[in-house]
């Protein structure tokens, strides 16, 4: 929003009209690591260690904010990027965050990865007064403004994800035996969460709850219990690697349950191909990416716009990769959240710019689906839409769902 | 009483994947008194030399030729390279280089080849074994090309003169040296050997688990904890062990109730350490006496 | 002699075991050895760099202490005792729950060391028990499976009241004494610092006592030990007590200073680092533990800063760097040098005549 000033009231109206397209009489006020030609901006994510396929979204950061760079910057500053390694490890990205808030001084640490990892640097961001937005990672305990007003999450929760699931049980097969796999640790385990308050005094609809580890080499003997169990319904939240192995397995041992896979796992390219595309018919899951190994969207501008940078900024990328179009709508919305702020840059308006983003909207987005934040809400992203697999694309169907889990 | 067979028939599918490791991990073991953790990755780094070979246009044959191939004079080249110069340095010192060699190829490999999941094919095809939907072909011909290999071993290691001078070699390096037997090269075989049968043991596996460069860091786990449990001075019990495992896990995850299906990696270790309480060599393994 | 037989594993002649296990006696009124320099400089260096260094480098140097201070008790298992261990995260991690689950309760932090160390050594002393059938490698495999077992344990549904679940337990740092004009980086270095020099001061007594003597005659020469009627079952156990101790204190220590622990916090790979910083540092040196924690924590580090995607094989190619150079760490290197170097050999002659 830029500052109306005095100056800009009193004058007449053309000059008015002027003079309020200008920004450099407002105020500047700078916060930590903010010059007039520079913004630090920092990150953390798995560039090493088990968790390293989520590595690329940092870089897909990194070569994004070098194209609005090339293209001038925010409000006429580069931004400086920032980015350290954590290897997934809680104590190291302690270490790595305060070295980007105390030593390189940054102005906010945007989209770090990971919900144990967001969760040990928590209460220090929120001590230290450094916004820690757009975490990377869906856990639903990033939304509390009252408590934490310097943390703000990005996407859909899992838990408001898993109620959608359960409300679409309800729905289609409200008599159904529900079998659920979830990977052992906070993500999975929220998936769960949300089926299973979504389903409320129907929770017992669901007979087994299968973990897996990520050093499970397979997750076969799972889909073999729950075959056995009798289930004729099946929650997938996997990982791709996982959900595809479940989806091909379930294929081989002719077990054809109403298959709801979350977003997670749903790319054609990193998880149904491998899974065998013929397997994955009928599959049903909720999006609010656009899927960019998905036919549907080849002549898409959102898309071509997408291919465009990621061919001129980041050649090495993987573009089956997820993870590649997320990172790109993070540094989107954190523009945007930048530009609003004008010259005022300061922590403080940096979290109240980012409280206040309206029916915005990122091209790589679903058409149907916007940012909304407001101070008492803090989860930009509360949308999803259903799609059905037919073979070959997602059909997306069916009406726009709240994703947001009740607090 | 069915599920207990699907999960039995299940548990030995993967432990084929377990067996082949553990098969990989003794072979070194007995050529060079050490545990290799970077056999998984070796393993691995092999698999995706096949598939860029594959994706340059070779067919399967002859990719799978070229990846054993190569493996081998990989194997040898970081045994005469890396770990020659240090074979007299504290064991310690040649674990951590073990480390360090895990290290450099689950990173490269993550850098060239990046890590979305790609499919590897298979040679036996993936349709259900014998009419039974439980078993595809693939886990069938990997469970019977690790029974072939192991086979091969045994035929090499006691019917070939070359087998003996290794066994001589591992065994007491200093009489085999005194008889003229080119004790460095045998350990440089070795290392081949197991790079070799690791190659194989990555495309066996591969297509089940999906290829990525952290897809052995389960299996070689299980791979050590199976030969561990067979017993180290035995490719048979490896084998064995591989596939105890397997089914072990599987069992425990299906049927101990409440905290089976949580804890089932914890579990298969538990029993593995109690089975080494009782015999702490492995199952099959020698108890080597030594005259003080 | 023959190749290690598969069942035990070699560790290191006690030609290269390091100065504490063949003491030399001092000569009458030589209190300024070079040894005593490089000691006291050490101590003074640490003593004031937290009133000039950021806040940020303090809490590097605090951590830096923490996993000397782990890698101090693997060291008196592994490097004074020979027991191989691969599941050091555990104790750390057992450690690092007891302080979080003692805090969370408002147990004031400096209580939850001594029942983290009574706690680890305890668990620590009851591994020993089975560990004593297992040698070498199989002892290893159990010590990783404790390894790889402790996130699962972690997780696991019926103890999350307790251990907060896979969303751990967070922490608040601590303030100093009232009156005490440090701030709360600056007063954990200084805690952490008394606290490593007093276990030091342990661990070295220890290793000079006739039990080290006992200990590492275990390791060197096990089945000669117990002829002269040294209680190795004991004292195996004792050891595993105590390096557990040790490590499970340094856990404490980090749970406080990281303000944060998760199941997540102490994959198999915490294990892994411990052993190389071991190495690295110096089997069977007590001062070569410091070594390792200050190589665990700027390596990775270092390793990034060179190439973030590869990051992990230029660490690699540093820790074969190392190896190739030092085999037997620091602490090797520092010997090696110090028999070399002329002044040395001078002394040594002095010494002897």
């Amino acid at each position: 929003m830029k500052q109306i000033t005095r100056r800009s009231i009193l004058a007449a109206a053309p000059a008015t009209l002027a003079l309020a397209a200008i920004p450099a009489r407002a105020a500047k006020n700078y916060g930590p690591g903010v010059t007039d030609t520079e913004i630090k901006i920092g990150n953390t994510g798995p560039y090493s260690g088990p968790a390293s396929s989520y590595g690329t979204i940092a870089k897909s950061e990194a070569a994004y904010f070098r194209l609005v760079n090339d293209q001038g910057g925010v409000n006429g500053r580069k931004i400086n990027f920032i980015s350290y390694d954590d290897a997934y490890s809680p104590p190291k990205t302690v270490e790595q965050v305060r070295k980007l808030v105390e030593e390189d001084n940054v102005l906010l640490v945007m989209s770090p990865l990971g919900t144990p990892t967001n969760s040990a640097i928590w209460h220090y961001m929120n001590q230290k007064k450094v916004p820690q937005l757009f975490v990377a990672t869906g856990a639903t305990k990033w939304n509390d403004p009252k408590h934490y007003p310097w943390t703000m999450g990005w996407q859909p929760n899992y838990q408001g994800e898993g109620h959608a699931y359960a409300a679409y049980i309800l729905q289609n097969k409200p008599d159904g035996k529900i079998a659920l796999l979830y990977q052992n640790d906070d993500f999975g385990k929220d998936y769960l969460k949300g089926v299973t308050d979504g389903l409320g005094d129907k929770a017992k609809m669901i007979v087994l709850a299968a973990p897996y580890e990520t050093t499970d080499p397979t997750v076969d003997s799972q889909i073999i219990s729950m075959k056995a169990a009798g289930a004729d319904v099946f929650v997938n939240t996997g990982i791709p690697k996982f959900a595809a192995q479940a989806i091909r397995k379930a294929a081989e041992i002719e077990w054809k349950p109403l298959h709801i896979l979350a977003s997670v796992g749903n790319s054609v390219g990193a998880t149904l191909k491998p899974a065998g595309l013929q397997n994955a018919k009928d599959i049903v899951s909720d999006f609010y990416i656009k899927d960019p190994t998905d036919p549907q969207w080849q002549n898409d501008p959102g898309y071509l716009q997408w291919v465009a940078f990621m061919d001129k900024y980041y050649p090495a990328g993987d573009k089956t990769d997820g993870g590649n179009v997320v990172g790109p709508c993070f540094c989107q919305t954190l523009v945007q959240v930048m530009k609003q702020c004008g010259d005022d840059l300061t922590r403080e308006n940096i979290m109240k710019q980012a409280a206040n983003l309206h029916h915005f909207r990122v091209p790589m987005l679903l058409p149907s689906i916007e940012i909304n934040t407001s101070p008492t809400d803090f989860a930009p992203i509360k949308q999803i839409q259903m799609a059905r697999f037919d073979g070959q694309r997602w059909q997306l169907f069916g009406p726009v769902i709240n994703g947001q889990a009740p607090a | 009483m069915e599920q207990l067979l699907q999960q039995v028939l299940a548990g030995l599918a993967t432990g084929a994947i377990y067996a082949t490791m553990a098969l990989a991990v003794v072979m070194i073991y007995q050529a060079i008194d050490h545990l290799n953790f970077a056999q998984g990755e070796m393993a691995m780094f092999s698999t995706f030399l096949a598939w860029q070979i594959m994706q340059w246009g070779v067919p399967y044959w002859g990719a799978f030729a070229a990846a054993v191939a190569l493996s081998f004079v990989g194997g040898v080249a970081i045994e005469r390279v890396l770990f020659r110069p240090i074979h007299n340095a504290p064991i310690l010192s040649q674990l951590v280089a073990f480390i360090a060699l895990f290290s450099i190829l689950n990173s490269s490999a993550g850098e060239i080849w990046d890590f979305t999941i790609k499919t590897f094919p298979t040679p036996f095809g993936t349709r259900p074994f014998l009419g039974s939907s439980l078993i595809s072909t693939h886990q069938a011909g990997m469970i019977g090309v690790t029974l072939a290999m192991l086979g091969l071993l045994y035929l090499f290691f006691r019917g070939s003169r070359l087998g003996l001078a290794m066994r001589a070699a591992a065994a007491n390096p200093e009489s085999a040296r005194l008889v003229g037997i080119r004790v460095g090269w045998m350990i440089a075989l070795g290392w081949g050997m197991s790079a070799a049968i690791g190659a194989v043991a990555g495309m066996l596996i591969a297509p089940v688990v999906f290829l990525e460069p952290n897809m052995m860091l389960g299996v070689l786990l299980y791979g050590f904890a199976g030969a561990v449990l067979g017993g180290l001075s035995s490719p048979g019990g490896a084998v064995f062990g591989g596939f105890a495992v397997g089914v072990i896990e599987n069992l425990a995850g299906t049927f101990i109730p409440y905290i089976g299906r949580e804890m089932k990696l914890t579990i298969a270790l538990v029993v593995i350490v109690a089975v080494l309480m009782v015999r702490p060599a492995g199952i099959f393994g020698r108890v080597v006496v030594s005259r003080v | 002699m023959s190749a290690p037989e598969p069942n035990e594993i070699a560790l290191e002649r006690p030609a290269v075991a390091g100065p504490a296990s063949a003491p030399v006696a001092k000569p009458e009124g030589r209190f300024w050895t070079g040894r005593n320099i490089a000691i006291g400089a050490g101590v003074i260096v640490a003593l004031t760099a937290p009133l000039v260094a950021h806040n940020f480098i303090i809490f590097q140097l605090t951590l830096v202490m923490i996993y000397g201070l782990a890698i101090l008790g693997l060291n008196l298992l592994t490097g004074f005792n020979g027991q191989f261990s691969l599941g050091h995260g555990a104790f750390y991690g057992i450690g690092a729950y007891t302080a979080a689950i003692l805090m969370s309760q408002n147990v004031d932090y400096y209580w939850t060391l001594p029942c983290a160390g009574a706690l680890c050594f305890v668990v620590g002393f009851l591994f020993g028990l089975p560990a004593l059938r297992l040698q070498g490698i199989y002892l290893a495999l159990a010590t990783f499976a404790l390894a790889t077992a402790m996130p699962q344990i972690l997780k696991f549904e019926p103890l999350e009241p307790w251990t907060g679940g896979v969303q751990g337990i967070p922490l608040l740092k601590p303030d100093p004494p009232p009156g005490v004009p440090l701030n709360p980086d600056q007063w954990l270095y200084y805690f952490t610092l008394a606290v490593l020099l007093i276990m030091l001061a342990g661990a070295a007594s220890l290793v000079k006592s006739r039990t080290g003597r006992a200990i590492m005659a275990i390791r060197d020469h096990p089945i000669a030990a117990v002829a002269m009627g040294i209680d190795a079952s004991l004292y195996k156990t004792l050891t595993f007590g105590v390096s557990a101790l040790y490590t499970g204190v340094a856990g404490a220590l980090g749970a406080i200073v990281i303000q944060f622990v998760g199941p997540d916090s102490f994959p198999f790979l915490l294990s892994v680092s411990f052993l190389v910083g071991l190495v690295v540092g110096g089997v069977g040196s007590i001062p070569g533990s410091l070594v390792g924690g200050v190589f665990v924590l700027f390596v990775p580090n270092l390793a990034e800063q060179v190439s973030t995607g590869l990051s992990g094989a230029i660490y690699g190619v540093i820790l074969l760097i190392v190896i190739f150079v030092m085999p037997s760490g620091a602490a090797g290197l520092v010997r090696l040098a110090a028999a070399r170097l002329p002044f040395a050999r001078k002394i040594r002659a002095a010494r002897s005549s």
